[in-house]
C-alpha cells in the first residue's frame, strides 16, 4: 500500500503554507534526499526533500495552491521501495513526513498565541469603523487621530522595513546592524532588500556578540551617527543590557547635556510559539523602568511604521518592542510619504462607555476581540492601544477612565511590577474618585514560559481572561 | 611554559606511532552511538514536520563523531554542557532516547516534564548540565562546573561545548582567562560546523585558527577532524589527561559540519546543495566508521544488527513520545522555586 506524503510544518509558527512548485511529477521515481517540492512558509521558501524511496503515484495538491494546512496529504508514494531506502535523512532544512496521517495529537505545535492573532487586522478595522461612529456620537472624548488620508493593507513586517528604508533614504547617518540583518535578509526577514539598496557600510552583519556590538553602536551614536540595532530577539538584549542602560540611557545626563545618544534598539519581544523559557519573555517592564530611555510597542502595521520612523528620528535612545507573531499580519496603513506617529500618544482603537481596557503590542488584538465578545453581551469596552510605554499617555487613559469608571489592563508579560501595575497606579493617582471598581490586571502567569503546548497556552493571557476581568470590574 | 608550546596547535602524535585510538569494541560502540543519534534526529525531523514537535529544533546530523568521540574519554562524575543543539550530547551521555524524544513532544515523560523542550534538558545523574538557549552562556557555566571539580579537589573534568559562532561572545574569552588563571579542568570544545545560523565562520570571526583563540592565556589548543570519531577520541584523551593532571584548561576546535539547516525553519540559502552533498558523500562520520569496521574484519551482518537495534530504540522512543501524556496543568506552577525546607 502507498504512503501519503503530508504537508510538513517547517517553522515554529507555520499552520499552513503555499505549495509553490512540484519538482517531481506523477510516475517519477523518488530517492532519499531528492527535492520533491517547494513550499512557501510564513517566513521563507523551503525545499521539501524525500526521506524514503518509491514512486510518486499521485499528486493530491496541485502546485500554486495556497493555504495548504500542515499535515494534510499532498501526494502519494508507493511504499515499495521504502524498506530498501537508505535511511539517510535529507540535507538542508526540511522534514518530510512520509507516514500515514498521525493520530490526532494532544498538542498542537503552533502556540495558542499564533492562533489568537489570526485576525488582528480585521478586528482593527472593525474597531476603527465603530470608533469613528462613536466619536461622531460624542461618546469618545479623546483627541482624534490625525487623518493621514488613503491607506492600504500591509504586513507589520513590510511596515517595519518601509520605515527603515524611508529613514535611511532621508538621512545618511542612519544605519542598521545586527545578526543576520544583511546577507540573510534578517532572521525574521524584516530587513529584506536593505543590503541591496544601502550596501554593506549601512547594513551590517555582526557576529554573535551582543554586548560588544551594542556598545560599539552606542559609541557611534555619541558622535551623532544614528544606529538601528536589531536584536534577533529581545531575549538576547540581556547580553547587552548594561550598555543600553548604563551607557545609552545615562550619558546625556552624566555629560550635562553634551552627549546625546540617537539610537534605536529593535526586534521581536515576548513569546513566539513553543520556544520555551529563555526565548519567550516580555521586556517592556525592564526597559520602561529606566529614565533616559523611550519605549514603544507597536501593534498594527501603522503603529509599526509610524513609531519606528519616529524612533529613528528621535534624538534619544528608543527601544522598539516588536512581536514576531504579528510580523505576518496585515493592517491598513496610511500610504502618505511623511506618515509618522508621535511617541508618547496612545490610540483609542475602539470607543466604549462601560470599561477601559488598556493594552499594548499583541495584547491589543486580544483586547479588541474581547471587546467584540463583550459587545454582544451588552458591555461597551473602550480599548486603548498604548503604543508608547514610556512616556506613558496617562492623560488619555485617565480621561477614558473618567468616562467609563473602570479599568482593565492586558499584557503578555509577568504580573509583578509590570506595565499594568504602572497604568493602574497612575489612574489611581489621577482619577481615584472616578473608579467604581478596583482595577484588574490580565497578565501572563508568574512563571518562566513552559514548552509543552498545553502549559504554554495556560501561561498566556486569553480573550476569555479579558472578558472575565471586565465582568469582574463591571460586576456582571 | 609547557602549555604555551602546545598552543601552536600542532598535532603532536600521529596515529601510526601508537595504538589505534579505539579498540574494535570501542569503535563498534561508537558506530552504534553515532547511528543512534543520526536516526534519532531524523525521527525528530519527521515528528517536527508532522507538528508533534514545536518551536525551535536544532538537529545534530553530521556532527555525531564529535560528541561520541569525546564521551569515550570520560569517567563517571565528569560533566558535559552545551547549547540548544543538544540531542546528540544527551544520547551520548547515556540519557534515554525515550525521555529526550518525549521532551521534544512536550510530554510528562520528557526529561524536563515537557517544560523545557528541545533546547532545555538536563540529567544530573548522567552529568549533563543542559541544554542552553543563549548563545555563549554555557561556556561560563561549564567553567563553573570545572570550578566545582577544582573546589572539591575531584579528578573530574568538564566538557564545555559551543559553536564557532558562540566562540566570539565576550564571556567565552572571560572564561578562558578565569579557567587559565585558576587552572580549572575545563575542556573548551568549539564545534566548528562552519556556520552560525546563516553566517559562515569567515564572516563572523577574524581569527583564522580558532584553536589558537585561547593561546594568549596559555591554554593549549588543537584542531581536530571532527568528522572522524577516532581522531576525536585521540585528541580528547590528550585533553582529558592534561586536565586531570591538574594542568588547567584545554581547547579543542572540532572541524565538523551540520547537514541540516540551523533549525527547522532555515531555508539554508547561504550555502549550496553541492557543498552539503560533498560533505555527506566524502566525510560522513558514520560511513567512515562503518568502512573502518569492515576493514577490520567486521561483517555486514554485524552492522545490520546494530542498525536494527538502533531503529528499534528510536521507534520505541517515538512511540513513547506520542503516547506519554501532556503534563498535568498543576505543573504550570511547580519548580519555580524550591519550597521551604521541611
Ligand atoms: C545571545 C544570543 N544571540 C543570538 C541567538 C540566536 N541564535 C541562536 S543559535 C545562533 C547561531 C549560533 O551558531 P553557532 O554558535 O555556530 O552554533 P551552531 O548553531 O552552529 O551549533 C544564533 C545567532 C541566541 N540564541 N542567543
Ligand atoms: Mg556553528
Amino acid at each position: 500500500m502507498g504512503v501519503q506524503i503530508l504537508m510538513p510544518a517547517l517553522s515554529p509558527t507555520m499552520t499552513e503554507g503555499k505549495l509553490s512548485r512540484w519538482l517531481k511529477k506523477e510516475g517519477d521515481a523518488v530517492k532519499s534526499g531528492d527535492v520533491i517540492a517547494e513550499i512557501e512558509t510564513d517566513k521563507a521558501t523551503m525545499e521539501v526533500e524525500a526521506v524514503d524511496e518509491g514512486t510518486l503515484t499521485r499528486i493530491l495538491v496541485p502546485e500554486g495552491t495556497e493555504g495548504v494546512s500542515v499535515n494534510s496529504p499532498i501526494a502519494e508514494l508507493d511504499g515499495g521501495g521504502a524498506n530498501g531506502a537508505r535511511p539517510q535523512a535529507p540535507g538542508h532544512d526540511t522534514a518530510m513526513p512520509q507516514q500515514p496521517a498521525p493520530p490526532a495529537a494532544a498538542s498542537s505545535a503552533v502556540g495558542e498565541v499564533a492562533k489568537q492573532a489570526e485576525d488582528h487586522g480585521a478586528v482593527a478595522a472593525r474597531g476603527q469603523a465603530r470608533g469613528e461612529g462613536a466619536a461622531k456620537a460624542g461618546e469618545a472624548a479623546a483627541a482624534p487621530e490625525k487623518d493621514w488620508g488613503p491607506t492600504k493593507p500591509i504586513t507589520v513586517r513590510e511596515a517595519l522595513r518601509d520605515a527603515m528604508v524611508a529613514e535611511m533614504r532621508a538621512d545618511a547617518d542612519v544605519f542598521l546592524m545586527g545578526e543576520e540583518v544583511a546577507q540573510y535578509q534578517g532572521a525574521y526577514k524584516i530587513s529584506q532588500g536593505l543590503l541591496d539598496e544601502f550596501g554593506p557600510r549601512r547594513v551590517i552583519d555582526t557576529p554573535i556578540t551582543e554586548h560588544g556590538f551594542t556598545g560599539m553602536a552606542v559609541g557611534a551614536a555619541m558622535t551623532g551617527l544614528k544606529p538601528i540595532v536589531e536584536f534577533m530577539t529581545f531575549n538576547f538584549s540581556m547580553q547587552a543590557i548594561d550598555q543600553i542602560i548604563n551607557s545609552a540611557a545615562k550619558t546625556l545626563y552624566m555629560s550635562g547635556g553634551q552627549l546625546g545618544c540617537p539610537i534605536v534598539f529593535r526586534g521581536p519581544n515576548g513569546a513566539a510559539a513553543r520556544v520555551a523559557a529563555q526565548h519567550s519573555q516580555c521586556y517592556a517592564s525592564w526597559y520602561a523602568h529606566v529614565p533616559g530611555l523611550k519605549v514603544v510597542a507597536p501593534w498594527s502595521a501603522a503603529d509599526a511604521k509610524g513609531l519606528l520612523r519616529a524612533a529613528i528620528r528621535d534624538p534619544n535612545p528608543v527601544i522598539v518592542l516588536e512581536n514576531e507573531i504579528l510580523y505576518g499580519q496585515s493592517f491598513e496603513c496610511p500610504v502618505a510619504e511623511d506618515f509618522v506617529l508621535p511617541i508618547g500618544q496612545a490610540k483609542i482603537e475602539r470607543a466604549g462607555k462601560d470599561v477601559t481596557i488598556v493594552a499594548y503590542s499583541i495584547a491589543v488584538g486580544w483586547a479588541m476581540q474581547a471587546a467584540e465578545e463583550l459587545a454582544q453581551q451588552g458591555i461597551e469596552a473602550e480599548v486603548i492601544n498604548l503604543r508608547s510605554i514610556r512616556p506613558l499617555d496617562a492623560a488619555t487613559i485617565a480621561a477614558s477612565v473618567k468616562r467609563t469608571n473602570r479599568l482593565v489592563t492586558v499584557e503578555e508579560g509577568w504580573p509583578y511590577a509590570n506595565i499594568g501595575t504602572e497604568v493602574a497606579m497612575q489612574v489611581i493617582e489621577a482619577a481615584f474618585d472616578w473608579l467604581d471598581a478596583p482595577p484588574v490586571r490580565v497578565t501572563g502567569k508568574d512563571i518562566p514560559m513552559p514548552y509543552a503546548a498545553n502549559l504554554e497556552k495556560l501561561a498566556l493571557p486569553t480573550v476569555a481572561d479579558i472578558v472575565g476581568a471586565v465582568k469582574r470590574v463591571t460586576y456582571k | 611554559m609547557a602549555q604555551a608550546a602546545d598552543t601552536a596547535g600542532a598535532k603532536r602524535r600521529t596515529r601510526a606511532t601508537k595504538e589505534p585510538a579505539m579498540s574494535r569494541e570501542q569503535l563498534l560502540q561508537a558506530y552504534h552511538d553515532m547511528l543512534l543519534i543520526r536516526r534519532f534526529e531524523e525521527k525528530a525531523g519527521q515528528l517536527y514536520g508532522m507538528g508533534l514537535i514545536g518551536g525551535f529544533c536544532h538537529l545534530y546530523i553530521g556532527q555525531e563523531a564529535v560528541v561520541v568521540g569525546m564521551q569515550a574519554c570520560l569517567e563517571p562524575g565528569d560533566q558535559v554542557i552545551t547549547s540548544y543543539r543538544d540531542h546528540g550530547h544527551m544520547l551520548a551521555t547515556g540519557m534515554e532516547a525515550r525521555g529526550v524524544m518525549a521532551e521534544l513532544t512536550g510530554r510528562i515523560g520528557g526529561y524536563s516534564k515537557g517544560k523545557g523542550g528541545s533546547m532545555h534538558m538536563f540529567s544530573r545523574e548522567k552529568g549533563f548540565y543542559g541544554g542552553h538557549g543563549i548563545v555563549g552562556a554555557q561556556v561560563s557555566l561549564g567553567t563553573g562546573l570545572a570550578f566545582s571539580n577544582w573546589y572539591r579537589e575531584a579528578k573530574n573534568v568538564s566538557l564545555t561545548y559551543f559553536g564557532e559562532g558562540a566562540s566570539n561572545q565576550g564571556q567565552v574569552f572571560e572564561s578562558f582567562n578565569l579557567a587559565a588563571l585558576m587552572k580549572l579542568p575545563n575542556i573548551f570544545i568549539i564545534e566548528n560546523n562552519k556556520y552560525g545560523m546563516g553566517t559562515s565562520v569567515e564572516r563572523a570571526s577574524a581569527s583564522r585558527d580558532l584553536s589558537k583563540n585561547a593561546s594568549p592565556w596559555g591554554i593549549p589548543g588543537e584542531q581536530v577532524n571532527g568528522m572522524d570519531v577516532m581522531a576525536v577520541k585521540e585528541a580528547g584523551e590528550r585533553a582529558v589527561a592534561h586536565c586531570r593532571a591538574g594542568n588547567g584548561p584545554y581547547l579543542l576546535e572540532m572541524k565538523t559540519y551540520r547537514y541540516r539547516g540551523h533549525s527547522m525553519s532555515d531555508p539554508a540559502k547561504y550555502r549550496t546543495r553541492e557543498e552539503v552533498q560533498k560533505m555527506r558523500e566524502q566525510s560522513d562520520p558514520i560511513e567512515t566508521a562503518r568502512k573502518a569496521l569492515l576493514d577490520q574484519g567486521g561483517t555486514e551482518a554485524e552492522l545490520k544488527r546494530i542498525d536494527d537495534e538502533v531503529k528499534a530504540i528510536v521507534q520505541d522512543a517515538a512511540d513513547f513520545a506520542q503516547t506519554s501524556p501532556e503534563p498535568d496543568e498543576r505543573e504550570l506552577w511547580t519548580d519555580v522555586l524550591i519550597e521551604e525546607a521541611r
